[in-house]
């Protein structure tokens, strides 16, 4: 299980602007370690944030973010006390899950 | 990018600070040095309501609440100066005196300090990891540093150990030694000044030293991870050539309060974000 | 007020501006005995050139870079004497391995925490510091521009003695200049010092286009 994500959601009118902050090696495959071997690659594959019922974002991710990414974006039709959920999964297959209440 | 003596070395940047860095070479080039300083200050607000850091913050606000180690306690109780359980503000006031253990230690000695006395930890487990991301400490000070912000540096050494370590600290500052006699003044000493594309803050002049320590610990962009003060100081003295200076060593603590000084009434606005 | 005596007063102001007063010899002695423990990784050899200062050093280090007349004259004269030349006398080597040299940053790194892998290219790394040659755009500022160094001096014999001398020890010029003894600390061999001089000076060189 991944380690836990900062997230914010605040509402503007019936803009919702949402803030996620993910906790991850995003580990591209290219790289070596001190002795000379590859370090495996580990990264986000894909990230879904739902509204209640309603997905507002899906992103397919490559070995190209960086580590610990972060992630902004806009949507309409959000309330002031919705719930706000956010859930990733690496190439691994962990996972992580949280959730926010829109402010 | 080109290596150079104070490079990290660790060939990964985020992609956004990819774009920052052309920008700024690509602003350099036209030789108006301050627009490109103007672009790193642009790139920086951007990334300031997503760093990093707050993943540390966070973790370390849990390793400061939950009971650790062979007594199972948690850190609530923890005295940085200001008194047990007081955070506000402490940060910006250390280092300084500690009559119980009769040291002048920083924020790092004093959390490992705590970690020792009140959670039976030895040193070891304590500092376990803290050259490496995601260690213990590193996220102990991240949450400790985040909780004086807007609190002004105030660490005047007045007590005689916390002077006589503020004379220390600038004798160290000047101290020329090694294959390449650099001292922390070989950089530091001058305003405005550059290694390659990297700025340098001068920490003869208060305001710039001001801006250099109001922002650490700090989330390094190309390391993925926190740096804390002490992790910043011991890798400049691995760069001037220098052997590895001991992790809590009383000449890191020194160079500490003579830059704290030399700082002074700078807000605090840690955690920062760096290359 | 008399010239003479308005001088000194100036000269007193500006040493109180810098802080350029010799350190109290108690505050080095409590200072060296702080770093003789606090390195406790490092080997007696390591202490012996990594961390114990030489005569140059020390001087620099307790006038905190601005010695006086004494102490310069001294740290001069060490200097001047540490001069060495390549065997074959020739100060202008290759202006194409100077300018490898001028870009590599890497080497002498020691300790646990990051050292340089073995075997690792030791450089001059003249771009950390210096302009040189103009297409080069990352460039710091730490010491002069020396783009079109070479086309200002010319390659006469003094020009180019000059500039060897200059980069095996510029503190044989400048007392406690910041800029690391390349050649007296044997960072650097006379050889090499003479291919940086010819990166500087030679008219095909990228330095002086």
């Amino acid at each position: 299980m991944g380690s836990p994500m900062k997230l914010r959601a605040r509402a503007d009118g019936d803009v919702v602007e949402v803030k996620i902050l993910m906790a991850h090696v995003m580990e591209t495959g290219q790289r070596k370690n001190p002795a000379g071997e590859p370090i495996p690659a580990h990264f986000i594959q894909t990230v879904t944030v739902t509204y209640g019922p309603r997905t507002v974002l899906s992103a397919q991710w490559g070995p190209a973010v960086s580590a610990n990414p972060f992630l902004s974006f806009k949507f309409k039709g959000g309330e002031k006390g919705g719930t706000i959920r956010v859930n990733w999964v690496d190439n691994k297959g962990d996972t992580r899950t949280d959730a926010t209440i829109i402010l | 990018m080109q290596p150079s003596f104070f490079d990290g070395l660790r060939p990964r940047i985020a992609a956004a600070c990819a774009g920052a860095l052309l920008a700024a070479v690509a602003l350099t080039a036209t030789g108006d040095d301050n627009h490109a300083i103007d672009e790193i200050a642009k790139y920086r607000e951007m990334l300031k309501d997503g760093n990093p850091a707050e993943l540390m913050e966070m973790r370390g606000e849990e390793l400061w609440t939950t009971p650790r180690g062979p007594r199972a306690a948690s850190l609530e109780q923890c005295d940085l100066g200001l008194g047990p359980g007081v955070l506000p503000g402490a940060y910006a006031h250390l280092p300084r005196w500690f009559e119980d253990t009769s040291k002048v230690q920083d924020a790092e000695s004093r959390l490992v300090t705590c970690m020792t006395v009140l959670q039976g930890l030895s040193v070891e487990e304590a500092t376990r990891n803290w050259t490496k991301p995601n260690s213990d400490i590193e996220a102990l000070v991240t949450f400790v540093a985040t909780k004086s912000q807007g609190a002004a540096i105030d660490a005047p050494a007045l007590h005689p150990r916390e002077a006589e370590f503020a004379a220390v600290g600038a004798e160290l500052f000047f101290r020329r030694a090694g294959p390449l006699d650099f001292s922390c003044a070989t950089c530091h000493s001058q305003d405005q000044r550059r290694i390659r594309l990297q700025d340098l803050p001068n920490f003869l002049d208060p305001k710039s030293a001001q801006s250099s320590m109001i922002t650490w610990p700090a989330y390094r962009v190309s390391q993925s991870a926190v740096w804390t003060m002490e992790r910043r100081l011991i890798d400049c003295i691995r760069q001037m050539r220098a052997p590895d200076a001991d992790y809590l060593s009383d000449a890191v603590i020194a160079l500490e309060v003579y830059l704290q000084k030399q700082a002074a009434g700078g807000v605090m606005q840690a955690p920062g974000i760096k290359r | 007020m008399s010239r003479r005596s308005r001088i000194t007063v100036a000269a007193f102001l500006a040493l109180v501006a810098t802080g350029a007063c010799a350190a109290d010899p108690t505050v080095i002695e409590r200072t060296e005995e702080i770093v003789g423990r606090s390195f406790s990784s490092a080997t007696a050899d390591e202490r012996k050139t990594r961390l114990d200062q030489d005569e140059v050093q020390a001087l620099c280090s307790m006038h905190h870079n601005q010695p006086p007349e004494a102490a310069a004259l001294r740290i001069l004269e060490l200097s001047r004497s540490s001069l060495r030349y390549p065997p074959e006398g020739r100060l202008m080597g290759d202006w194409k391995e100077g300018e490898k040299l001028a870009s590599v940053g890497t080497g002498g790194h020691i300790g646990k925490i990051q050292p340089d892998r073995p075997g690792v290219r030791r450089g001059g790394n003249c771009y950390a510091c210096h302009v040189l040659a103009p297409k080069e755009i990352a460039a710091g500022n730490l010491g002069p521009s020396l783009a079109g160094y070479g086309k200002q001096r010319g390659t006469s014999p003094e020009s180019v003695r000059l500039t060897y001398e200059k980069i095996f020890n510029a503190q044989a010029f400048y007392p406690c200049s910041h800029m690391p003894r390349f050649g007296s600390n044997a960072w650097l061999t006379p050889q090499e010092v003479a291919d940086a001089v010819a990166f500087l000076l030679d008219a095909a060189s990228p330095v002086n286009k």
